[in-house]
């Protein structure tokens, strides 16, 4: 076995990893603290280091934090090329070359594909286009934001409720801008946190002063002369007059750079064995390539292997760890199972979550209560436990983690003399957004 | 590469990342270091990422004295952890 090990383990050569985010950076340091020491070099479209997303939706809107401060910290010595501000283009395997937008190339003996998404744009590119119509998602995009909200614009629409648009909502009612949020569903987030948490989450924002429109959709924005964003017309025949529109509908994958590659690679990401392998479009492992972050799409071995794909920071942390260790031949036939596990902060409420809520079938409150403004919601599928989110109540979490990984029955934890009753409810998820 | 947000001759400020899927809200952070740490409401801790390099005695008090070791810290004058 030994023999083998030092054959496998991939100490020299060159490494290429494409994506210059949080996936990438520790997906390189693990590269090199597993002992790779050939050549390394990162790619990233944008021209900055990377940069920590989380704080671009709060404190940097707010103004407490410049988005250029967001720097991440280099945490094992990486002796890397640095190609930044130009996006790869395209892969051709046989030749092991990753094509740059600058027209060069760069040959790999392994490479690491962690090339994230990118905020999915208003459908209209006419109507996108107009000044004072934003998205969010990289640094500059916080920055361009951060600057038109200063002056003190009076009116901000956003569209929708995800976890982006209401953790802008909170932060530009900070701002004592008036804010209105549009959402197609019964309420902010009840996608992934079900209904009634989601009707906890309107309450919250309704109590911050937000404007909050459910169950209606922007049919079309408006500008004037100048081309500037001036109201939006709901397909409810509502007019919102605005100043400002941050158009909060999810992410796309970058997976376009990967066509004809022979990747299995698409909207839905690329997609990975348990090992966290890219796989051809016959299912077949290349084992020179990894790919982490949100761009993955892999099994998940605690929610019996179903494909997904996550768009969470230690998400991006673990499985670019991973990802390096496998590149670096460390964790060869070791199948990725990190604990899903994400937070939000939105008016000074924390909102944590462990497991994958989705396909839940039943939900408790399992700690405190809505009332107290601090509670614990576990799901359940099929009689077992997925996940919990916790209001305010993050030491809960680590618990119900564990119960989760153990595929413990669901309703949990019974009997506790400090628990009341539990009363199963139905998390009731809106239907599947077709459109925004 | 340098970091072409900062004049050529200062001092490269220290950078600091909190895994809040970790944090807790023990707040000994902000104990440590007031100022770079501070807690909104019960548990959302907003934290400076780029606190200047005469902060780290404060910095590292806080790094160690966190209960679930949540805090990253790059110090460009030392090796980074």
């Amino acid at each position: 076995m030994r023999s083998m090990d030092a054959e496998r383990k991939n100490t020299g050569g060159h490494t290429v990893v494409v994506g210059a985010s949080l996936a990438g950076l520790r997906g390189a340091e693990a590269l090199r603290r597993a002992g790779f020491a050939g050549r390394l070099t990162l790619v990233g479209d944008e021209p900055h280091r990377p940069y920590d997303r989380p704080p671009l939706s709060k404190s940097a809107l707010t103004g407490e934090v410049a988005p250029e401060a967001t720097v991440l910290p280099n945490l094992h010595a990486l002796a890397a090329d640095w190609r930044l501000g130009v996006a790869a283009t395209g892969l051709d395997r046989q030749a092991r070359e990753v094509r740059l937008a600058d027209g060069t190339t760069l040959s790999y003996d392994r490479l690491l594909i962690a090339t994230g998404s990118r905020a999915r744009s208003w459908p209209n590119p006419t109507e996108a286009g107009l000044a004072g119509v934003h998205t969010l998602r990289g640094r500059d995009d916080a920055a361009a934001l951060r600057q038109a909200l200063a002056p003190g614009p009076k009116r901000v629409l956003i569209i929708g409720a995800g976890f982006i648009g209401c953790e802008v909502a909170a932060s530009c009612r900070a701002l004592d801008r008036a804010v209105t949020l549009i959402d197609p569903g019964p309420a902010p987030l009840a996608r992934i946190l079900g209904q009634p948490v989601g009707e906890i989450v309107a309450a919250l924002h309704r109590a911050l002063g937000v404007d909050l429109r459910s169950r209606t959709k922007v049919a079309r924005l408006e500008g004037n002369e100048a081309g500037r964003v001036v109201r939006a017309i709901l397909e409810d025949g509502n007019v919102v007059e605005t100043d400002l529109v941050v158009v909060a509908l999810g992410a796309v994958r970058n997976t376009e750079w990967l066509s004809g590659s022979g990747l299995d690679a698409g909207p839905g990401g690329v997609v990975c064995n348990e090992a966290g392998h890219a796989l051809d479009t016959e299912g077949r492992p290349d084992r020179a390539i990894a790919a982490a972050g949100d761009v993955a799409r892999f099994p998940h071995p605690l929610f019996d292997g179903r494909p997904v794909a996550l768009e969470h920071w230690g998400h991006a942390v673990a499985q670019g760890e991973h990802a390096g260790r496998l590149l670096a031949g460390e964790a060869n036939e070791t199948d990725y199972a990190e604990m899903p596990a994400f937070w939000s902060s939105q008016g000074g409420i924390t909102i944590k979550s462990v497991g994958l809520t989705e396909g839940a079938d039943s939900m408790v409150f399992a700690q405190g209560s809505p009332k107290e403004g601090r509670f614990v919601v576990v799901y359940g599928a099929k009689g077992r436990c997925i996940a919990a989110v916790s209001f305010d109540s993050a030491r809960w979490l680590p618990a119900y983690a564990e119960q989760i990984a153990a595929r413990a029955p669901f309703p949990p934890i019974c009997g506790g003399t400090d628990e009341h009753n539990l009363t199963v409810l139905s998390p009731g998820f809106p239907e599947k957004r077709t459109s925004p | 590469m340098p970091d072409s947000s900062l004049p050529p001759d200062a001092t490269p400020p220290l950078r600091v990342t909190v895994d809040l899927n970790r944090c807790q809200a023990y707040a000994q952070c902000c104990y440590a270091a007031p100022g770079h740490f501070v807690l909104h409401g019960r548990e959302a801790l907003f934290y400076d990422p780029a606190p200047s390099s005469s902060a780290r005695l404060a910095i590292e008090r806080a790094r160690v004295s966190c209960p679930v070791q949540a805090i990253r810290v790059e110090d460009p004058e030392r090796q980074g952890r």
